[in-house]
C-alpha cells in the first residue's frame, strides 16, 4: 500500500474552499441565489405575464449581424404564428418585418428592487413594447419561461432551507432528549420514530400533500407544504443524535455537569449537542437536496405550489407530454436547474464531510 | 439457536411500530376533512346496498376509537374494503405489490453486482485518478431527480422507438410463448430500473468504498500482511468480506428509498406499480385504498428491514439487540 501524505490544514473553510468541485458549487450556487434574490430585476416579464398568442412559442434568435452583412446592435424578431391546416399544428415563423433591439437596463414593468424601492429598470428588455423576448421560450400560456424559471426559482430554493429550521430543531432536541434520559421515554420516542421511519416517505408526502383543502391561498400551501416536507424528514435525524448523545452522554465533562446541579435541559441542549455540531453541519448541507426534490417530487404531480405560481416542479410539469419534451425542449430546463442545485449542495456536503471527518471516506 | 431468538426479538419489536403506523395512516386520513364515503356516492355503478355495507363496515356513526378497532380488527382479517372503482382494495394491492417487488428487487440485485466491486476498486485506487472519476459519475447519478432522468428516458424512448412506452406487458403478451414473454417483461423493465439503479447506485458504493477503507486500516489486515500473505488473499479474504458485512443492513434502506423513489419513475413510466396505485388513490380521494396501500407499504418496509437483519446476523453471529 502506498502512503499518500495529506498536509493538514488547520482552517476548515479554506480547505473546503480549496476543494474544485467545491469552489465551483459554491459559485453556482451563489449565482443561482443572486438570481432569484433579485428575480424582478433579471426578469423580463413579471411572473404571471400571458400573450395567449405566443403558446409554446420558441426561444427568441438573437442577432448581432444584418442580413446585409453589417454589425449591429443586438436585435430580435418576433414570432407570428400560423397555423398549418395538414398536420393541424401551429408552426411559429419569424416574423421579418421588424427589429427589435435589445436594451440592458431597460424599462419594463413596475416592482419594489429587494421590496423597498419602486422602479421598472431591468438587466434586459426591448426597446418596444411589441416585441416579445422569449430567451427560453414560452409555456402553454405564452408565458416567458426564462422569467419564471427566476420566480419559480423563489420557491423551489428555500423551501429547502425552510423545512431544516423546522426539521432540524425537532430531531435534535428529541434526539437528545430520548438519548438522554433513556429507559421507558427513550422506548417509546424511539418507536415512534422507527414508525415514521417505516412509512415509505413518498407514499405518506403525497397523501399528506392531497389532503391540503384546495381553497387554499399560496402561501398558506406553501407553509404548509414546508410543515409537510419537515414532519417526514425530522425522524432519520432524530435517530442518529440519539446514538451520539448516548456515547457523549456518560463522558466525564457531563458528570460535572451534572455534580453541579445543571438541569437535564440545560445539560442536553449546553453541553451534549454542541457536541453534535460537525455531523449537524454535515447533515444539513446534504438533506438541502432530499427538500428539494420532495418539493419538485410534489409539484410535478400536481400537489405541491400550484399555478399559477411558479416552482421548478409545476413547470416540469407541463414536460410530462411527449409531444411537449420530443418539440419543446426549453420545457426542460427546470429539470436540469433542479439537477445543477442538487449536483451543487451535494459535492459542497461532500467537502464538508470529508474536511470535518477525514476518516469518513466519503459515506 | 441464538439465531432464532434474535428473529423472535426483533419480529416482537416490529409489532409496536407497525400499531404505531397503522395509528398515523388511520388517524391522517380520518381527521382530515374528506368524507370518506363521498366519491363511492358520487359513483353512480355503486348500489345504495354497497354504500350501506361500507358505511357500517367502517362504523362511520360510532366514535373515533371504536372506528379505528374495527378497522384495525378488519385490517388484520385481510378485509380492506372496496375502493372507488367499486372493486375490492386487496385485489387491486395483490395485483401491484409483485409489479414493484419486481421493480425494486431487480434493482437491488443489479446495484450490488455493480456497486460491491465498483466500490472495492475505488477503495484499492483512493485518491487515484480512478477512484476520481467514480466518485464524480456517482455524484450525478445522485444528482439527478428521478422524475427528471424518466422524462429524458422517455425522450428517447419516443425518439428511438427502441423502447415500449408504459405498462409491464406488451397487448398481445398472452399469446406469446414462455421465452418471449420474458424477454417482453424485461424490455419493458429496462428503462425503470436503469432509473432506479442510476439512483441508488451511488449510495451502495460509496458505503462500500468507505468500509473497505476502514478495514484497510485496521491491525489485523496489518498483520495479514506482515505474515506475508499474497495482496489477493490479503483483500478478497480479509479485507473485502468484513467490509461487506455492514451492507447488509443497507438492504433495508435501500428498499425503503427505492419504494418512495420508485413511486414517481412508475408514475412517469406508467408502470403498474404500487407507488402509482398510492397516487393514482390519493388523485381519487380513494380513502380505503390510501390506507391500506399506507399499511402495505409500511409492512413491506418493516419486513424488508427484518430480512436485512436476519441475514445480517447469519453472516457476522456478533451482532445483538442494540
Amino acid at each position: 500500500m502506498t502512503v499518500t501524505k495529506i498536509k493538514i490544514n488547520r482552517n476548515p473553510i479554506k480547505q473546503i474552499l480549496k476543494d474544485k468541485f467545491a469552489f465551483v458549487s459554491l459559485i453556482v450556487l451563489f449565482g443561482l441565489y443572486i438570481s432569484v434574490v433579485f428575480a424582478n430585476f433579471f426578469a423580463v416579464y413579471p411572473e404571471n405575464f400571458s400573450d395567449r398568442n405566443m403558446s409554446y412559442a420558441p426561444p427568441s434568435k438573437i442577432y448581432v449581424i444584418t442580413p446585409e452583412g453589417k454589425f449591429s446592435k443586438p436585435y430580435t424578431y418576433n414570432y407570428k404564428r400560423t397555423f398549418n391546416p395538414e398536420t393541424f399544428s401551429n408552426d411559429y415563423k419569424t416574423d421579418r418585418s421588424q427589429r427589435y433591439y435589445i436594451k440592458f437596463f431597460a424599462k419594463g414593468f413596475e416592482y419594489k428592487f429587494l421590496g423597498l424601492i419602486k422602479t421598472n429598470r431591468h438587466l434586459i428588455g426591448l426597446d418596444n413594447e411589441k416585441g416579445r423576448l422569449y430567451l427560453l421560450g414560452a409555456d402553454i400560456n405564452g408565458r416567458d419561461n426564462f422569467s419564471r424559471l427566476l420566480f419559480g426559482g423563489q420557491i423551489s430554493l428555500t423551501i429547502g432551507f425552510l423545512a431544516l429550521f423546522i426539521s432540524f430543531p425537532i430531531g435534535l432536541l428529541y434526539g437528545g432528549i430520548s438519548g438522554y434520559v433513556g429507559g421507558i421515554t427513550d422506548n417509546v420516542m424511539m418507536r415512534f420514530a422507527e414508525a415514521i421511519m417505516s412509512i415509505p416517505s413518498f407514499y405518506l408526502l403525497i397523501i399528506l400533500a392531497a389532503l391540503l383543502p384546495a381553497n387554499m391561498t399560496s402561501t398558506q400551501r406553501f407553509t404548509l407544504i414546508i410543515v409537510i416536507l419537515a414532519f417526514i424528514g425530522w425522524a432519520g435525524f432524530a435517530r442518529v443524535v440519539r446514538g451520539m448523545v448516548l456515547s457523549i452522554k456518560n463522558l466525564e465533562f457531563i458528570e460535572s455537569a451534572k455534580s453541579i446541579g445543571a438541569s437535564s435541559f440545560r445539560i442536553i441542549t449546553k453541553h451534549i449537542l454542541p457536541q453534535t455540531a460537525s455531523y449537524v453541519l454535515v447533515a444539513i448541507t446534504l438533506s438541502v437536496p432530499g427538500f428539494i426534490l420532495g418539493e419538485s417530487g410534489l409539484s410535478f404531480l400536481g400537489l405541491g405550489i400550484q399555478q399559477p405560481d411558479a416552482s421548478w416542479g409545476n413547470m416540469l410539469k407541463e414536460a410530462q407530454e411527449y409531444t411537449n419534451i420530443l418539440y419543446r425542449p426549453w420545457l426542460l430546463t427546470p429539470g436540469y436547474l433542479i439537477f445543477v442545485t442538487i449536483l451543487s449542495f451535494n459535492l459542497i456536503g461532500d467537502t464538508i464531510r470529508d474536511v470535518l471527518d477525514p476518516k469518513s471516506y466519503g459515506r | 439457536m441464538s439465531v432464532l431468538v434474535y428473529i423472535i426479538k426483533r419480529i416482537l419489536n416490529a409489532i409496536p411500530i407497525l400499531f404505531i403506523v397503522s395509528l398515523i395512516s388511520f388517524f391522517i386520513i380520518r381527521l382530515s376533512p374528506i368524507d370518506p364515503l363521498s366519491e363511492l356516492k358520487l359513483n353512480p355503478a355503486i348500489s345504495p346496498q354497497t354504500l350501506e355495507a361500507e358505511k357500517i363496515r367502517l362504523g362511520l356513526d360510532l366514535p373515533l376509537y371504536k372506528q379505528y378497532l374495527r378497522w384495525g380488527g378488519n385490517f388484520l382479517k385481510g378485509d380492506l374494503g372496496v375502493s372507488t372503482s367499486g372493486e375490492l382494495v386487496a385485489d387491486r394491492l395483490k395485483e401491484r405489490i409483485p409489479n414493484t417487488l419486481l421493480l425494486t428487487g431487480i434493482t437491488i440485485i443489479l446495484t450490488w453486482l455493480v456497486g460491491i466491486p465498483l466500490g472495492i476498486y475505488a477503495a484499492l485506487n483512493w485518491r487515484k485518478p480512478a477512484d476520481r472519476i467514480i466518485t464524480v459519475f456517482t455524484s450525478i447519478g445522485m444528482a439527478v431527480p428521478s422524475f427528471f432522468y424518466a422524462l429524458l428516458l422517455l425522450v428517447l424512448a419516443v425518439k428511438t422507438g427502441w423502447f415500449p412506452i408504459g405498462g409491464l406487458t406488451s397487448f398481445n403478451f398472452s399469446q406469446m410463448n414462455l421465452f418471449h414473454k420474458i424477454f417482453d417483461i424485461i424490455h419493458h423493465l429496462f428503462l425503470p430500473v436503469l432509473v432506479l439503479f442510476t439512483l441508488s447506485l451511488a449510495g451502495l458504493q460509496r458505503q462500500m468504498r468507505g468500509n473497505l477503507l476502514d478495514v484497510l486500516e485496521s491491525d489485523y489486515i496489518k498483520l495479514a500482511r506482515a505474515k506475508g500473505l499474497s495482496e489477493n488473499k490479503v483483500i478478497y479474504k480479509h479485507a473485502v468480506r468484513n467490509a461487506i458485512n455492514p451492507m447488509v443492513t443497507l438492504i433495508g434502506f435501500e428498499f425503503a428509498g427505492l419504494l418512495s423513489g420508485a413511486a414517481l419513475t412508475e408514475y412517469v413510466f406508467q408502470y403498474p406499480g404500487l407507488g402509482r396505485l398510492v397516487l393514482e388513490a390519493v388523485m381519487k380521494s380513494d380513502i380505503n385504498l390510501v390506507m391500506a396501500s399506507l399499511m402495505i407499504g409500511s409492512i413491506m418496509l418493516v419486513i424488508g428491514n427484518l430480512i436485512a437483519d436476519i441475514l445480517l446476523k447469519i453472516v457476522d453471529p456478533r451482532v445483538t439487540m442494540e
